[in-house]
């Protein structure tokens, strides 16, 4: 390294006479740096970049595709955008972002006329989408209740983990997913949930459960919900989904509203990524329900103290377009029907899948694929066989047997149902 | 039920960012926002440049751009141009693919993913920061968990460096520690080292193998030109060492609400700068996922075009020499009124914060009989003056400094 770049700076001619201090620590501070590895979901699109096969096919990451299995705008946003643009500064939000925006997302979770909203008892802040949510909430709740646990479902993205261990909070499991019958473990839940100690953080998946698309029934929440009273239990919802997974907004937001029916102060994470299509802005709001306006404010407050040294300020662009979309009726209405019409594409998806399936005369019941919800697929199938659909037939998703149902086509449906039939006829 | 959050405390307001609030709250017409360092034009008003509005509007017309997530790394070119906008074009530290360089949420952002990225990988957990620095910085070091001491840095009796302090305290610092520096336009003094004292500064880290982390939010802003305020951190590049570096372009591109910056981890190897942005990636990840797409968009696009590049340098000049008037003008007004004190450093330190000197109590009354608003320790942003309202500043100095003491 020294030689060289004697040798340069002489070629250059400009052999300046200098201490050349930086040159003696010969080695680098980061020598023992190892690669880390790649992310488990974001990595299996970037394998998917890299492969030349014409067939290959990405149900890989949870990003919505239309039947070309292309990316989509949406109209609304396109709309948002073009009245945005050339108009407005760019100066700082405030820590907490944008007020309007911020209104306008407590309104899909809460209610439009919720009353937690009218007597100001909700702590609200913009955060950078559902990751950037979670990990202030996981930081607030790291900083003010130090000797809490998270539990987190089994299984549950990823990123979740990552997330709550990042922010130092220990982190324990409850049963959610059932493998025999591809839905839920509910005794398992429950039991889980009971055993518990009093006042514990539990994380639920509000809708479209991430990876498995399994969801409580409207009943079951409700026990969920009393057996949580029972317990004293916090309940942190994270809302990737809302309008995606029935197509229906409140529809989809019905566990969060029964809680809030039965006295909980809950936390939610709310993300635009999925259902305005806004994934690279970043988008979404993290809040909190508190006891009274004075705590929301205090609580609110506390939560810019943890955005300041991250970031600063949340991002404007993102908030604008999702305040101009919800701040407009008529555009508000076009996103409604945009958002049903993705629900019901993937729908729509489920039902081919399935049936295709069966056409093939696959020995194992498909049923699982119309029963869950939402983008995601849990399959059923094991790495080896996922690994399969990778080496022979080009088709990338994350190890775990999630497909995106988002990134099914009627186009490749066949192949797709064909392949799965080939790796999982002889199990 | 029982909230089991009933034990949080109420927040303190940010005293940067609670100045403004203040100041919005103030009906008084003759009040003065002289706090936060945002730009503004001769009438005061916030600007957006024509360059920028000019990406923007070939962004939002470009009907094949998506909204798909970008990679957790940010965008690619944007990483690429950003690293030669403050290495410089032929720097050999980018030729030979030595720099990993990670989008990020403006300056704070790239400061915080680096500081965290510091305390699970770098040997050493302590950071020299400088007295005084920008109230942020020891904040997002806390939280990264790094500790924080301090180096000497500003003189209030000569309202310049206390160049001798900074040596003894950095030459006393442990082997490896890391240390934060202001590369221009140091917030809030404006009290910049000469090239001279760079160059001992660059020797005395490298002799002591301290790690240096630059934060540059001002390249361009300072002295108008884009590679004199990079000066600094070439010089340290160019010795073989190795550095971090944060970027903002929320004011040398005015993209403040934007949040764009870039984190650069400068080191001695491709194979290990390759490594280095793997495990950034994984800081990242559950901070935030991936970087928000717009602003780097702007940014890249502007950047790419050798013509809006241009357009650029030259209103980022405009901005920066307005800001030098302003400072000539306040100068000039206080020499005029006879106001004691020695004034010079006014035009002496550089950027858009000028360490007036004035204390807590003097800026209390200012704020309180002339409706200014500023930051508790004196800082005032020379972007908030103009013309107009350069006299209504100096009558208010005048009496702050005859009147309280």
């Amino acid at each position: 390294m020294a030689a060289m770049a004697i040798r340069n700076s002489a070629s250059r001619g400009t052999m300046m006479s200098r201490q050349i201090w930086g040159l003696r620590s010969m080695s680098s501070w980061w020598k023992n740096v190892e690669p880390a590895p790649k992310d488990p979901i974001l990595g299996v699109t970037e394998a998917f970049l890299a492969d030349p096969s014409p067939d290959k096919v990405n149900v890989g990451v949870g990003a919505y595709r239309d039947d070309n299995g292309k990316p989509v705008v949406l109209e609304c946003v396109r709309e948002a955008e073009r009245r945005i643009a050339g108009t407005s500064f760019m100066e700082y939000l405030p820590m907490g972002g944008s007020v309007k925006m911020v209104d306008e997302t407590l309104k899909l979770a809460y209610g439009d006329n919720s009353e937690f909203i009218k007597d100001k008892k909700i702590a609200a802040v913009q955060s950078l989408s559902g990751t950037g949510a979670c990990r202030l909430f996981a930081d607030f709740q790291k900083r003010f209740r130090p000797d809490s646990q998270i539990y987190i479902p089994v299984p549950t993205w990823s990123n979740h983990h990552n997330i709550w261990r990042d922010a130092q909070v220990t982190q324990k499991t409850y049963h959610y997913y059932h493998p025999e019958t591809k839905g839920l473990d509910f005794s398992g839940l429950m039991d889980d949930v009971k055993n518990a100690p009093e006042g514990s953080f539990f994380l639920l998946h509000a809708c479209a459960h991430n990876p498995t698309g399994v969801d409580p029934t409207e009943e079951q929440w409700r026990e969920i919900s009393q057996l949580f009273k029972a317990k004293n239990h916090f309940a942190f919802f994270d809302m990737a989904y809302q309008g995606f997974a029935s197509g229906d907004p409140a529809r989809d937001a019905k566990s969060i509203r029964i809680f809030l029916e039965d006295g909980h102060h809950i936390g939610i994470s709310q993300s635009y990524a999925k259902n305005m299509g806004l994934y690279g802005q970043r988008v979404g709001c993290l809040s909190v329900l508190c006891e009274d306006e004075k705590q929301a404010v205090t609580v609110k407050s506390q939560l810019q103290q943890l955005a300041r040294p991250m970031y600063s300020n949340p991002p404007l662009h993102g908030a604008q377009i999702v305040s101009t979309i919800l701040g407009d009726p008529a555009l508000k209405g076009l996103w409604l029907k945009e958002v049903k019409v993705m629900a019901d594409r993937i729908i729509g998806m489920r039902t081919a899948l399935r049936e295709s399936l069966e056409k093939l005369g696959s020995p194992l019941s498909w049923e699982h694929v119309t029963k869950q919800i939402g983008m995601f697929c849990y399959s059923g199938m094991t790495p080896e066989q996922v690994d399969r659909l990778t080496s022979e037939y080009h088709i990338y998703m994350t190890r775990n047997g999630r497909i995106s149902m988002a990134g099914v086509t009627t186009g490749n449906v066949g192949y797709l149902a064909n392949a799965i039939h080939e790796v999982t006829k002889s199990s | 039920m029982d909230s089991v959050f009933s034990n949080v405390d109420r927040a303190p307001e940010d005293p940067i960012l609670g100045v403004t609030v203040a100041y919005n709250n103030d009906p008084s017409p003759a009040k003065l926002n002289l706090g936060v360092g945002a730009y503004r034009t001769e009438e005061g008003k916030p600007l957006v440049l024509d360059v920028v509005r000019r990406a923007e509007q070939q962004l939002v017309n470009d009907p094949s751009r998506v909204k798909e997530y970008i990679p957790i790394a940010g965008l690619a070119d944007f990483n690429k141009l950003s690293a030669k906008l403050i290495l410089g074009a032929d720097s050999p530290a980018i030729q030979e693919s030595r720099v990993a360089t990670i989008q990020c949420l403006s300056g704070t952002g790239s400061l915080r993913v680096g500081a965290e990225f510091l305390k699970k990988h770098y040997h050493q957990c302590v950071i020299f920061i400088p007295k005084p620095t920008w109230g942020n910085h020891p904040k997002v070091f806390n939280l990264a968990g790094l500790s924080v001491e301090y180096y000497r840095y500003y003189d209030p009796a000569t309202r310049g460096l206390d160049f001798q302090g900074l040596l003894e305290d950095l030459g006393a610092a442990p082997s490896g520690a890391i240390v934060l520096l202001h590369a221009c336009a140091h917030n809030p003094t404006g009290v910049d080292p000469t090239s001279e004292q760079w160059e001992k500064i660059r020797q005395l880290i490298r002799s002591k193998s301290l790690l240096p982390f630059f934060d540059s939010a001002y390249q361009g802003f300072a002295s108008g030109s884009l590679d004199t305020d990079a000066h600094s951190v070439r010089t340290f590049v160019a010795d073989g060492g190795e550095c971090l570096i944060a970027q903002s372009y929320a004011k040398n591109m005015g993209l403040y609400g934007e949040r764009v910056g870039a984190l650069s981890i400068v080191c001695k190897s491709a194979d290990v700068a390759s490594k280095v942005e793997s495990q950034v990636k994984l800081v990242v990840r559950p901070m935030y996922s991936s970087p928000p797409i717009h602003g780097a968009s702007i940014v890249a696009t502007i950047l790419k075009s050798s013509d809006m590049y241009n357009d650029w340098t030259i209103e980022l000049k405009g901005m920066a020499d307005r800001i030098i008037s302003m400072r000539q003008q306040l100068f000039e007004a206080l020499q005029a009124k006879g106001t004691p004190g020695d004034w010079s450093h006014i035009i002496k330190q550089i950027g858009m914060f000028t360490f007036t000197g004035l204390n807590k109590e003097q800026v209390a009354f200012m704020t309180k009989e002339y409706h200014i608003y500023m930051t508790s320790d004196g800082r005032i942003s020379m972007a908030g003056l103009s013309t107009k309202t350069v006299p209504h500043l100096v009558d208010a100095i005048h009496a702050a400094v005859t009147r309280v003491v």
